[in-house]
């Protein structure tokens, strides 16, 4: 951790960003935008460090366990460094069905990594996930914001081709 | 062609912008309801339409609705749950992307049919995506006059938000999406009070899924008989099916309540059909929570009549020889799947999702997916499938909310039709074990 | 001035009439009969706000919902959380579903707690224990791993055994309710949830304290008190000390004459009655530091209260029992003689310790 207490504050557009969130709720509701700011924060730092977590409590006026008790909740958060890629790739029934497992496979041997863990350049972490809702399009992985669907061999060979590049 | 209520304009290009959608009567159905009818008037046709919750558990809307409490003074809110994670579920997720206006302009009718001011849009955060889309699109709604301060001149102000969940499918609960929205972490609430009396910031609230709401726009355009004339019995109207699986062409569809099954599965307006060259050995209807069926089943009643694609039909025999329509995650699987292998994944999810506050669920899903887990791994014995049915037992009905339940009805349904199979991976742990290896004793195949 | 009477509600539970305000629950109503017809409960704790719900051993059968509507309700309800209504019919120990479902309850909380009350310090004052005792199987059926973590001073004086926790969630409502600042939570969720500061934080308030005597289970105590004594050989008796804090109102726990433990004092349902300050509970650990009220009032079924009763204080009718029964001869054909027991000698024998002698 090398950002120290003073240094962890949003951009100026995200720090615009996020008080348009807060502003968004009924007075005295600000908790409301706990889950919209970790998003934020995460865009922007990759991860949740507890300085990050203890800024956006400060931020909404809240104690800091209020923000460690829900980051820990939800799984889209990080709160270990992370690779500057995140494949969250889907793990239940119906992309198995589809053959799912067999793809995690190869993805996993194609990176050299199991799930949770980080590729030795730091360019991509890999995360099992449940349920993406796109089951008639499986296998599926999501890489941040994005959707990758009916996956193949070649088609993994190809994301993961571009995204090295 | 079947009746289109949702999907009518999916293929219109352009259809996400306001403007296409605008010309294909696109929030006509808003004009009509802030124009000239009473917010009592559309809770009215809402109620007639008999349209049920299109989220999994299939409540009557227009009766949820007239269930909202209405103290003066105090906001009332409206909360679309767009929090999809039913596994075999992902209609809300193409609609919302598709036809991102059509769910406004029910936000919007619906909000005005219940006195909110402010209405959120709770979408898992995976779909940051579609959150975008849903943003623009509300952007695109407020300049065009239909959201803000006084709509269309009639004094009616709303407000849209859309709101990121964070991976949860815990969420899609409406008392823990209620939490979750109050920036909490997303435990069930204790019912009563419903949130109906105490909901969103302690004030009454409704929460709709998004197929419900979207669904109003037709309702206030066509009225809630014409909805009701649609469908069959008490399935009124037309459902978004999420279709997966070993199928030929897997997507949403829509159809009218009341299509036989066997229609649905087989014929090339929906599915196609099993793959080539394959049989069908079971079908999950209605997400993954809902109990499995062996083919015969899910194609005929216990008596031999056909079933069909409606809450009734679906549900006939209970769970002996029956399922539920839930919210139309519809699963197919052909005779290469492992149904153990399935459920200790199902089971595996439940555990995940479990938020760990009530005990039953906590530490029950957990222990039926390591049981699940030695037997799908050749360390099974023969008690442990009794074993798996207790504890399934001891879970259903003792929770706070249904994700117990949601939990213990796949694993006691799989083993009440396809118990041979546990029994074969217990006693052939070395051939059940081997890659690819799948039951092929005694059942019935279609 | 019969008007401003609040209408009472009759609710029968196992038989059992009793009249109670509108707006009870089931389960403070049951406690008003008391004895058995009281629901166990592992997380609904009176005093605090919001309690309840989660661990589901007080579940119970409502075999009529009200007079007015007499439908039974279609599951069994957490009678901690839910109101009464007049005509409730309700079913704890007489229904064998809501029994069979709390041995499964008793279970499910089994199965990742660590059956370590001989080393643990709640043992004998344990909800859990008690809870297991008397709804339990002696067996289990889980044959996986239990959850473990490490163990976490949490400040100078409170000691966190997650292992043993059941995630009742009463020690966050303590801090949520009686301090000014939380800094422990309910971290994770599912069975990976546990109760933590997340990072290494002192829980640094003056009532944290409390939240040992919450605690249902050995998952957090006290590090002054700390494998000094089991409870049962410890004497509580109640005392209070002119706490510029707290009210001062303690037990004080001894051995021989030294006060080994303060704790709250609680009320036969094992709640704290008054919260109080970490000076009376942490520091005042002698006995010029309070005024002596007297013995505190322990269940007689209780452990705490082996040895410490003295003749007077049996009932007369149970003398009475005792008396008028006869033993029988215990058909037991087994060769002991290769055991190595020997009986004691009856000199041995009658100097052991009995219950009917008057104290020392």
């Amino acid at each position: 951790m090398t950002e120290t207490h003073n240094t962890v504050a949003f951009t100026p557009e995200r720090l615009a960003k996020a008080q348009e969130i807060i502003a968004r709720y009924p007075e005295g509701r600000q908790k409301s935008a706990l889950l919209p700011l970790l998003h934020l924060a995460q865009a922007q730092w990759g991860w949740l460090s507890p300085e990050v977590m203890d800024y956006v409590a400060r931020m909404l006026d809240i104690q800091a366990i209020e923000v460690y008790e829900v980051a820990t909740f939800y799984t889209m958060f990080h709160l270990e460094p992370v690779g500057k890629h995140v494949i969250e790739y889907c793990r239940t029934g119906p992309c198995c069905l589809m053959g799912g497992e067999e793809v995690y496979d190869y993805l996993k041997q194609k990176l050299g990594i199991g799930a949770g863990e980080t590729t030795a350049d730091g360019l991509f972490t890999l995360k099992e996930v449940e349920c993406l809702a796109a089951c008639g399009m499986g296998p599926v992985f999501q890489i941040r914001e994005q959707y990758h669907m009916n996956l193949t061999r070649e088609r993994v060979d190809e994301i993961i081709g571009e995204l090295s590049r | 062609m079947s009746k289109k209520i949702l999907l009518e304009h999916i293929d219109v290009p352009g259809i996400d912008t306001y403007d296409v959608y605008r010309k294909q009567g696109g929030y006509t159905a808003v004009e009509k309801a802030l124009k000239t009818m009473t917010p009592e008037a559309v809770v009215e046709e809402v109620k007639k339409s008999g349209v049920r919750g299109r989220g999994g558990a299939g409540f009557p809307m227009g009766m949820k609705w007239s269930f909202l409490a209405k103290p003066e003074g105090v906001p009332r809110y409206l909360v679309c749950n767009a929090d999809e994670s039913e596994p075999g579920t992902f209609k809300d997720h193409y609609l919302m992307k598709n036809i991102p206006h059509l769910l406004i302009e029910g936000m919007i009718i619906s909000s005005f049919a219940l006195g909110a001011n402010k209405s959120f849009i709770y979408v898992r955060g995976e779909l940051m995506y579609v959150i975008y889309i849903l943003e623009k699109a509300i952007a695109e709604a407020k300049a065009a006059g239909f959201l803000g301060k006084n709509i269309l001149g009639t004094g009616y102000d709303l407000e849209l938000v859309v709101q990121p969940g964070g991976g949860a499918y815990i969420c899609g609960e409406e008392t823990a999406l209620l939490e979750s929205l109050e920036g909490k972490r997303g435990n069930p609430r204790n019912k009563p009070p419903f949130p109906a009396v105490k909901g969103l910031y302690q004030s009454p609230t409704v929460v709709n899924n998004v197929e419900s709401i979207a669904t109003t726009a037709w309702i206030v355009n066509n009225g809630g008989d014409a909805y009701a004339a649609i469908g069959v019995g008490r399935s009124t109207g037309t459902k978004l099916i999420s279709a997966s699986g070993h199928i030929k062409k897997p997507g949403v569809y829509e159809i009218e309540l009341g299509l036989p099954v066997e229609e649905f599965l087989y014929s090339d307006e929906w599915c196609g059909g099993i793959r080539d060259g394959h049989h069908l050995k079971a079908v999950v209807a209605g997400g993954s929570s809902v109990p499995i069926l062996p083919a015969n089943l899910i194609l005929k009643l216990a008596n031999g009549e056909p079933r069909m694609m409606s809450y009734e039909s679906l549900s006939d025999g209970g769970f002996q020889t029956g399922t539920m329509l839930g919210s139309g995650g519809f699963i197919v699987f052909d005779e290469t799947s492992c149904i153990v292998r399935n459920t200790w994944n199902f089971s595996r999810f439940y555990h995940h999702e479990s938020c760990g506050q009530c005990s039953p669920c906590r530490e029950g899903t957990g222990w039926m997916e390591k049981v699940l887990h030695r037997i799908e791994y050749g360390h099974g014995s023969m008690h442990d499938i009794d074993l798996l049915v207790d504890v399934a037992k001891k879970i259903e009905g003792n929770t706070i909310c249904p994700l117990g339940d949601a939990a213990a009805w796949p694993v006691a349904s799989a083993i009440r039709h396809f118990r041979e199979e546990f029994e074969w991976h217990i006693t052939n742990p070395q051939e059940a074990t081997r890659p690819g290896a799948v039951y092929k004793g005694d059942m019935a195949l279609v | 001035m019969e008007d401003n009477k609040p209408q009472l509600f009759k609710v029968t539970i196992d038989n059992i009439e009793v009249e109670v305000e509108p707006g009870t629950t089931i389960l403070q109503a049951a406690r008003k009969i008391g004895g058995d017809v009281a629901p166990p409960a592992m997380c609904y704790y009176q005093p605090l706000k919001g309690s309840g719900g989660k661990c589901r051993a007080c579940l119970v059968r409502v075999a009529a919902g009200s007079a007015k509507d007499p439908r039974p309700m279609p599951k069994l309800v957490a009678s901690c959380i839910t109101p009464v209504q007049d005509g409730m019919v309700v079913e704890n120990t007489t229904s064998q579903q809501v029994l069979d479902t709390r041995k499964g309850i008793v279970e499910f909380l089994l199965i990742n707690h660590p059956l370590d009350c001989p080393v643990c310090d709640q043992a004998g004052e344990c909800d859990l224990q008690n809870f297991a005792f008397k709804h339990g199987m002696a067996t289990t059926r889980y044959e996986e791993d239990r959850r473990t973590f490490d163990k976490q001073d949490i400040g100078p004086y409170i000691q966190l055994h997650m292992t043993r926790c059941i995630l009742c969630y009463r020690c966050v409502y303590t801090a949520d309710q009686i301090t000014q600042k939380r800094v422990h939570g309910v971290l994770g969720r599912g069975d990976a949830a546990e109760i933590s500061t997340y990072i290494e934080k002192a829980v640094d308030n003056e009532f944290s304290g409390n939240v040992i005597d919450v605690c249902p289970v050995g998952a957090l105590t006290d590090k002054t008190y700390r494998f000094k004594n089991r409870v049962w050989f410890t004497k509580p008796v109640d005392a209070h000390r002119d706490c510029p804090t707290c009210s001062g109102n303690v037990t004080l726990w001894y051995r021989g004459d030294d006060v080994i433990r303060v704790t709250a004092r609680k009320n036969e349902w094992n709640e704290v009655t008054e919260f109080i300050c970490n000076t009376c509970r942490f520091e005042k650990k002698k006995t010029s530091d309070w005024v002596i009220e007297g013995p505190t009032k322990i269940s007689r079924s209780s452990v705490i209260s082996v040895n410490k009763y003295r003749r007077d204080t049996i009932k007369p009718d149970f003398q009475r029992k005792l008396a008028a029964s006869s033993y029988t001869d215990v058909d037991d054909e087994r060769d002991t003689s290769q055991l190595g027991i020997q009986q004691l000698p009856p000199e041995r024998f009658a100097q052991l310790p009995h219950a009917n002698d008057p104290e020392p």
